[in-house]
């Protein structure tokens, strides 16, 4: 947790298809996401956004460059490595289709933890501490299809902080949301991110990427601009500042 | 009400966010008491200062204010457009950067924004929260239109030149054509604006 650099990408690029032919989906991209950061990535469509989170996820791998996860080289892990580092490290939430249809809020929280070793009922504990911290505790023994699109999202959050992870890679999470409940999910992840954990964020709403410390842009694959690196980290919401 | 009293209203109502100068007040004050809009209560306070109260012409005139939307040619012009619109007509800018710029440093602006709400949330302020949410919604509004400006001008560059001979669809309707705006037939909304 002191290793500031929670995700580095260093001078990463990738390209589809080689010769003539070759596309390049990125390029030279380097970006660092510390503890306690919430980053915003904003581009057009086509302009790269969930390519640069699938390297960061370690679910593709980069042409040129490296993707460090808490300081690891992606690179140097073998397949099975790699995968403990995707299931250990970092948690992902999408737009929709987020949560495990057949299981209630805490069964989805809990599943990850279980996966980790961890005994059930301690991973129900920490599942429906983690729901708490997300503002849905109270619906905890709910399934998918009987929460809001929002409340699912939040469940998916604490899903993917469950633990020790502390990365959440999340792809246009509010897309699916009208504008509220998207504002409330991303004032959630915002407090997540106040707490400790680190977050990298695709978003084309500019409204929601404004909840970020930093909004950076693509276009055509490249890093376009930046609102820069925030003043030092300041708790921006109050624990119970959501809800 | 006396002027240090309504300033402190107003600002406390728009959390600061167009200070008034206390002076602009009293004269403001000394213009609609000329005008019989409001009137001297011939009382004073313990300090000495004149307090006002609104005459029935002044209560019909706010009312009459509060009853009138802003129209279209009521707010001040739009200078980003105007710089965007030169920057495309004038030679050797690179219109791209200066949407480019602009939209980092609004999206600077909408975070600031986004703390200032974060903050004031919690708080019964209502005019405050309201008054933030209409900037956060301009400014919002604003990267959009940049976002928008963007493509179309990306759309234009790669699009095969149209040919630029016939008169553009509608120009019958006024000898006065505005100048020729590329259609993009590929943007519903925009038609659903275009009167």
């Amino acid at each position: 947790m002191t290793t500031d650099a929670v995700l580095e990408l260093r001078g990463v690029g990738r390209v589809h298809g080689d010769g003539a032919t070759a596309v390049h989906a990125l390029r030279a991209i380097s970006l660092t996401l510390r503890t306690g950061e919430l980053i915003a990535v904003m581009g057009p469509s086509g302009s790269g956004k969930s390519t640069l989170l699938h390297l960061a996820g370690g679910l593709d791998t980069p042409s040129e460059g490296a993707v460090l996860v808490e300081g690891t080289d992606l690179a140097t892990l073998s397949r099975g490595q790699l995968a403990a580092v995707r299931r250990r490290s970092l948690g992902y939430v999408f737009q929709d289709l987020n949560l495990i249809p057949a299981l209630t809020a805490a069964e989805n929280v809990a599943l990850p933890r279980e996966l980790d070793g961890v005994r059930a009922r301690a991973a129900r504990r920490e599942a429906l501490d983690a729901l708490a911290e997300v503002g849905v505790g109270d619906l905890a023994d709910r399934f998918p299809d009987e929460m809001s699109g929002g409340q699912q999202q939040r469940v998916a959050i604490a899903r993917a902080l469950i633990g020790p992870r502390r990365l959440v890679l999340a792809d246009e999470p509010t897309g699916a949301l009208d504008s509220q409940t998207g504002e409330d999910v991303l004032r959630v992840l915002r407090a997540r991110c106040d707490a400790g954990a680190s977050g990298l964020l695709v978003t084309h709403e500019a409204r929601h990427a404004a909840w970020a410390d930093r909004v950076v842009f693509l276009r055509d694959g490249a890093l376009v601009d930046d609102t820069g690196v925030a003043p030092p980290p300041e708790v921006l919401l109050t624990a119970d500042g959501f809800g | 009400m006396y002027g240090y009293q309504l300033r402190h209203e107003f600002e406390r109502s728009t959390g600061a966010t167009w200070p008034l100068n206390v002076g602009q007040v009293y004269t403001t004050l000394a213009r609609l008491e000329r005008d019989g809009l409001v009137e001297q209560t011939g009382e004073s306070d313990e300090e000495g200062k004149v307090v006002y109260r609104l005459t029935d012409a002044g209560h019909a005139e706010l009312t009459g204010w509060f009853a009138t939307p802003l129209g279209g040619n009521d707010r001040p012009r739009d200078e980003l457009a105007i710089k965007v619109a030169l920057a495309l007509t004038t030679p050797d800018v690179d219109v791209r950067a200066v949407l480019q710029t602009q939209r980092t440093a609004t999206l600077r602006h909408l975070q600031e924004l986004t703390r200032l709400k974060a903050v004031a949330d919690g708080s019964e302020d209502t005019a405050w929260l309201l008054v933030l949410d209409s900037m956060i919604f301009r400014a919002e509004a604003e990267v959009r239109w940049l976002d928008h400006s963007e493509t179309r001008l990306a759309r234009l560059a790669t699009a095969p030149r149209p040919t630029s001979a016939g008169p553009a669809p509608g120009s019958a309707a006024g000898p006065a054509a505005p100048p020729a705006v590329a259609t993009d037939p590929a943007s519903d909304s925009d038609q659903a604006v275009r009167r």
